[in-house]
Order: C-alpha cells, then sequence, then structure tokens
C-alpha cells in the first residue's frame, strides 16, 4: 500500500481572467520508508505538488490520497489535525518560531497541536535534539543559530510527533553546499532509524542525486523518474 | 493555558517599545478615568453629604402641592395633626427610616430695630433635627454653641442676613410674619449664632424653636409643614420614596386622590442636575477609554499579525488549530489590556492617595474651605479595570479571527 498515491492530479491557479495550470495531470506513488525528491527548475509544480501533498492545498481535478485519506474531502480544520497528526514540514527559510529555544520549537507541535504531557514532552524533544546534534544548543533562540543549525532544529520539529511523512521544500536552498550535504544527510540518516517517508524538492542536481527515488517535474508534468516508485 | 499566555507574553516583549507606549496610552487613560471618577465622585458625595446632611435630609414628607408652590412657602398647606399623625406612623414602621423631623417653614420679616429684610424661617425640633440633620449644628459660625440646636426664644440667623443688618450673636431681634388667617404677630429673638450658607433651597433659611414657630403663626393645633427625613443608606432614596408613597397612598384628600407626597432630595434641589451631569461626564470619559484602549490594542494587534503573516503560515501549517491561534493573540490583546489597567490602577490609587495628603481645598458657591477628599470604591476600580480588559480582548478579536482564518500556503508566501 503507498503512503501517497495521485492519480490524473491538477492544480490549475486563476491569476486575473487567466488559469495557470501549476500540476498538469501527473501520477505517481511514494512507498513508506523512502526518501524522494522532487525535482525541477523554478516553477515546475514542485512546491505545488509538496503543498498538496501536505494537505495545504486541493487538487483542481485528479485524486490524491495521503496515507489512505483523500486530501480532497479534509476541510480546514480537518486538514490542519491531519497534518498536525500525520505530516511534518521542513520550509526553505527554517520558519523557526523566534520568540521560542531550539528546545521550544521542537516541542511546540507536541504542545499545540498533540497535547503531550510535559514528562513525554520532555523525553520526546531531548531524544530528538540529540539524535539531530543539537542537545547543547536546547536554549538557544533561533538568532543565535546558524542556518545549519536551524534547519536540524527544524528537521527534529518536524519528526517530534512520530509523523510518519516529513514534507521538506527546498530545505537546503539557503544553505551553502556543506551543510545542504550535512542536512540531507541528517535527514536520510532520520529516515534510517525512524522508517519515515522523506518527500524533498530541490533544483540543485547534486542534492537531487541523494534521493533514492526522484521524480523530475517540468511544467506541471513528470518528464522522468528514478528509483523505486511508481510513475504513472 | 500557562504556555500560551507565556508565548503570548514573550511576542508582546519582542516590540518592546510598541508594547510599552501601548500599555502607557491604556495606563493613562484608567488613570485618568479613575482619578476623575474618584475626585468628581468626592465632590458629589460632598455635596451631597452638605445638602442633605446640613438642610433637606434624604426625604421629604409634605401635603400635596406644597413643592409645587414651595417657593411661596404656603402656610394653607400644611398638615393638619391627623394627617401628620398619619405620615409618623408610616415613617415609624418604614424599617429604612432612621430618623425624622417635623419642621414648620413660613416666610417673615426680620428687624434689628432699625432696618428690616425678608426671610425664610423653619421652626425645628432641635433633638429631631439633629437626628435627620447632623451637619446642621456644624454651620453655626458663631455664638452659644453645644446642647440643644435652638432653645425657646432663640433664633440661627443666616449670616449674609446678620451681615446685612449688621447684628450678631446675642443681639435681640424680632420677627414679624402673616398667618394662614391673615393675622399679622410679631416675636422677639435672641440670636444664638449667625449660620453659614450653603448650596441649595434652604441653604440661606434662619431657624427657630417649632413651638416658637407655632406661636408665632397663632396655630391653634399642632400642624406640620414638612417631615425631614433621613434614611439608612442615601442611596437608596429613590427606592424608600416609592414605599412610603406606596404606604402613604391611603391618607386622602378631599377629592380623594392623595393627601401626602414624598420627594427625594434629588427633586426638591437642583444640584441633583450637576450630579446627573457629573454621571453623564463620567460616562463620556469612560467612552472615550473605551475608545482609546480600542483603538490602540486593535491598532498594534493588526500591525502583529501583519508582521507575524509567515509566522502564522508555520504553525497553521504544521496543524495548530484555528482556535489555537485566535487563542494566541486574544491573550496578547488581554495581556495588554492587564497589564495596562494593572498598572493605570496603581498610578491611579497613588495619585488618590497623593491628592488625600496634599488636602487640597476648593470653594462652591459660597462655601469656602471645602476639602478635596477623593475615594475609589472597590467596585469602581474592577468595573473599570474590567471594562478595559474586556474591550481589549474585543479590540483583538478582529486581528485574531484574520489570523486564524489565515491560509497557510498564502502566508507561507507573505514576504
Amino acid at each position: 500500500m503507498s503512503l501517497v498515491s495521485a492519480v490524473q492530479l491538477a492544480k490549475t491557479y486563476r491569476a486575473g481572467d487567466v488559469d495557470v495550470p501549476a500540476v498538469r495531470g501527473v501520477d505517481f506513488a511514494i512507498e513508506p520508508g523512502s526518501f524522494v525528491a522532487f525535482v525541477g527548475p523554478s516553477g515546475s509544480g514542485k512546491s505545488t505538488l509538496l503543498n498538496m501533498i501536505g494537505c495545504l492545498d486541493k487538487p483542481s481535478s485528479g485524486r490524491l490520497t495521503v496515507l489512505d485519506t483523500d486530501v480532497a474531502t479534509l476541510d480546514r480544520r480537518a486538514g490542519a489535525e491531519f497534518r498536525g497528526r500525520h505530516i511534518g514540514f521542513i520550509f526553505q527559510d527554517f520558519n523557526l518560531i523566534p520568540v521560542l529555544t531550539a528546545y521550544e520549537n521542537i516541542e511546540y507541535p507536541l504542545m499545540m497541536v498533540q497535547n503531550w504531557p510535559q514528562a513525554r514532552r520532555r523525553e520526546q524533544v531531548m531524544g530528538l535534539l540529540s539524535a539531530v546534534g543539537m542537545a547543547d544548543q536546547a536554549a538557544k533562540r533561533p538568532d543565535q543559530l546558524s542556518g545549519g543549525q536551524k534547519q536540524r532544529v527544524a528537521v527534529a520539529r518536524a519528526l517530534v510527533a512520530n509523523s510518519k511523512l516529513v514534507l521538506a521544500d527546498e530545505p537546503t536552498a539557503n544553505l551553502d553546499h556543506d551543510t545542504a550535504y550535512r542536512i540531507i544527510g541528517l535527514m536520510r540518516k532520520m529516515r534510517d532509524e525512524l522508517k519515515t517517508t522523506f518527500v524533498f524538492s530541490t533544483h540543485d542536481p547534486k542534492i537531487m542525486r541523494e534521493a533514492e527515488v526522484t521524480f523530475m517535474l517540468e511544467d506541471g508534468r513528470l518528464a522522468q523518474n528514478s528509483g523505486s516508485a511508481h510513475h504513472g | 493555558m500557562g504556555k500560551i499566555l507565556e508565548i503570548a507574553a514573550r511576542n508582546l516583549l519582542r516590540y518592546r517599545r510598541r508594547t510599552l507606549l501601548t500599555s502607557l496610552l491604556v495606563v493613562i487613560g484608567i488613570a485618568a478615568v479613575l482619578l476623575f471618577v474618584a475626585i468628581t465622585g468626592s465632590f458629589k458625595a460632598l455635596m451631597i453629604g452638605q445638602i442633605t446632611d446640613s438642610m433637606l435630609g434624604h426625604l421629604q414628607v409634605h401635603r400635596r402641592g406644597y413643592v409645587a408652590s414651595i417657593e411661596s412657602l404656603p402656610l394653607n398647606l400644611n398638615m393638619p395633626p391627623q394627617m401628620a399623625a398619619q405620615a409618623v406612623k408610616a415613617l415609624d414602621g418604614n424599617p429604612d427610616v432612621e430618623a425624622y423631623a417635623p419642621r414648620i417653614k413660613f416666610g417673615a420679616m426680620f428687624s434689628n430695630f432699625t432696618e428690616t429684610t425678608s426671610v425664610r424661617v423653619n421652626g425645628v425640633d432641635p433633638e429631631r433635627e439633629n437626628l435627620v440633620t447632623p451637619l446642621l449644628a456644624g454651620r453655626q459660625l458663631d455664638g452659644e454653641r453645644g446642647g440643644a440646636l435652638v432653645k425657646r426664644g432663640q433664633i440661627l440667623v443666616p449670616v449674609l442676613v446678620a451681615r446685612g443688618l449688621q447684628v450678631k450673636a446675642g443681639d435681640t431681634v424680632v420677627l414679624v410674619t402673616t398667618n394662614k388667617d391673615g393675622s399679622v404677630n410679631g416675636k422677639t429673638f435672641v440670636i444664638r449664632g449667625t449660620l453659614e450658607s450653603a448650596t441649595g433651597p434652604g441653604g440661606r433659611d434662619g431657624y427657630i424653636h417649632i413651638e416658637d414657630a407655632r406661636e408665632l403663626l397663632r396655630m391653634t393645633e399642632p400642624e406640620v409643614t414638612e417631615f425631614a427625613v433621613r434614611i439608612k443608606r442615601q442611596e437608596q432614596a429613590e427606592r424608600v420614596t416609592a414605599v412610603l408613597v406606596d404606604e402613604l397612598a391611603g391618607v386622602k384628600n378631599k377629592q380623594g386622590g392623595p393627601a401626602l407626597e414624598v420627594h427625594p432630595w434629588q427633586r426638591l434641589t437642583p444640584f441633583a442636575n450637576i450630579a446627573n451631569m457629573i454621571d453623564v461626564l463620567t460616562l463620556a470619559i469612560k467612552v472615550m477609554l473605551v475608545s482609546i484602549v480600542l483603538v490602540a490594542i486593535m491598532n498594534v494587534m493588526v500591525m502583529a499579525v501583519y508582521e507575524r503573516i509567515r509566522e502564522i503560515g508555520t504553525i497553521a501549517a504544521i496543524g495548530t488549530p484555528p482556535r489555537r491561534i485566535l487563542a494566541l493573540f486574544l491573550i496578547e490583546g488581554l495581556l495588554l489590556g492587564v497589564l495596562g489597567s494593572a498598572v493605570g490602577t496603581a498610578v491611579s490609587l497613588a495619585g488618590i492617595y497623593a491628592l488625600n495628603v496634599w488636602r487640597i481645598s476648593y470653594s462652591f458657591g459660597q462655601q469656602e474651605g471645602l476639602l478635596l477628599a477623593p475615594v475609589i470604591g472597590v467596585q469602581d476600580v474592577v468595573s473599570i479595570a474590567g471594562m478595559v480588559i474586556v474591550v481589549a480582548v474585543l479590540a483583538s478579536l478582529q486581528p485574531a479571527w484574520k489570523a486564524s482564518r489565515m491560509d497557510p500556503i498564502t502566508a507561507l508566501r507573505h514576504v
């Protein structure tokens, strides 16, 4: 059973009087525990696809199921609940909450979304801080961390609620080359340890090569794929 | 909840200067309103106390039609003994009534044997009058003090009359008046002392013993012009009046209508209008405070939402329920309101304390040396602070609602 399955998935935006197709009828499937990259130039539809998989946006047509749930059926509240329960996000700009420490940023989904008790939260957060190599930076706020450290915190935050799927939109775009490799390596290590599915987008061919499964996008269409994922 | 409070507080501290300025606005607003309420309340209470405790009493019982023609002090509208007895019965039976005193009021010519002027005179039962208007004795400026308010053969003369006719305590004067049958009579009195003028009707009346009044007016039976009544709680004057009106409804005149009427002090003195004006001004000041708080906090919260759009997008994307995003921003507004109210209340209480320590005096009409002694009740503090806090939350509602409804994708794309 695929974790994510898309059939003739399409998304068209309306810009004034003009329809702008961002994704044009793609078929793909992502298996549990895989390490997947959507690759393509800017405007190819990578972010739109990730947004739809992340239940942040709804398809215009076609069918998209994530964890056996048709994302088109989720309303605003149900979408938020589904994301909180199953999906972690890593952003290009890290998007950490500036008034919270690294520890609190990671703790945030457990406290504000999942309502975990404090002792359990602490154990989970401390475990992840150690796993991403940030245990000694727990009390620092985002403005006291480097870009790579921020993204490590973001990776931990995405995984803290035992998410089954982590979506990372251009997670290395704002990092230098070495740091970018380390972050991708960290994501892969976490996948290996936790068996969480990682799906990220990138336009960097070197980073792309780190993925086990790659979907190439051009003008909203899947151009080719490599690896073991299915491509319709 | 505790963590949400902490996050909200940290978000407020993120923009320290803006939070400080907004809080300052709330502090100044609430402090100004509480000081205004305390000062005007003190002035109002002082004036009401002066009027009720040195002249009017809290309410008065008259024969029907007397108050409508009170300027002419009509003797034919005095209560005959039987009617007065029924009024006494009602007053004795009312648990809210603390004391009452019968009065005979009339106009007279006041003469020092060389000059004459007109004067309004109250014939009073000294002991009962002391219970109803305890501050009356304090208005006596000179002469014999202590003991009965006024003894048989004595008169308390309003100071302006005494100055005009150049008489003083111990002098003998004569009162000449006409009774209800048109018969003229005169009687000599010794001036016991002069009375300080007071604001309002009756503030320049003279006082003699009620038996002297009856003798001067050649009353064949003990009539009463009015009963001045003191009740246990002045603020309940309107309610007690209504109760007494019901109780006295059985006393009928020849036409079968009620023979007696009861008026609270508010209906007997124009100062009630000033008191009402103070209340309206207080309300206006409160409306201004609400507006200030509303605009200031709404402005700061709109800015807070605008500046944190990407952050809102992030927390929405990771699954924060909309109600929790709403709560985060509402609590920021709540904290601003609570902070402003707490500091504003502290500032105003310090200001009230300082005003009481400085003992500022002022004049009102012919009264001088009135002491400004502002006080504020717990109820006023709680209601005004509570109002500010509620308005602060309401002001945050629209920005918070907007934040909670924000589309995560649009918010995340915001630059």
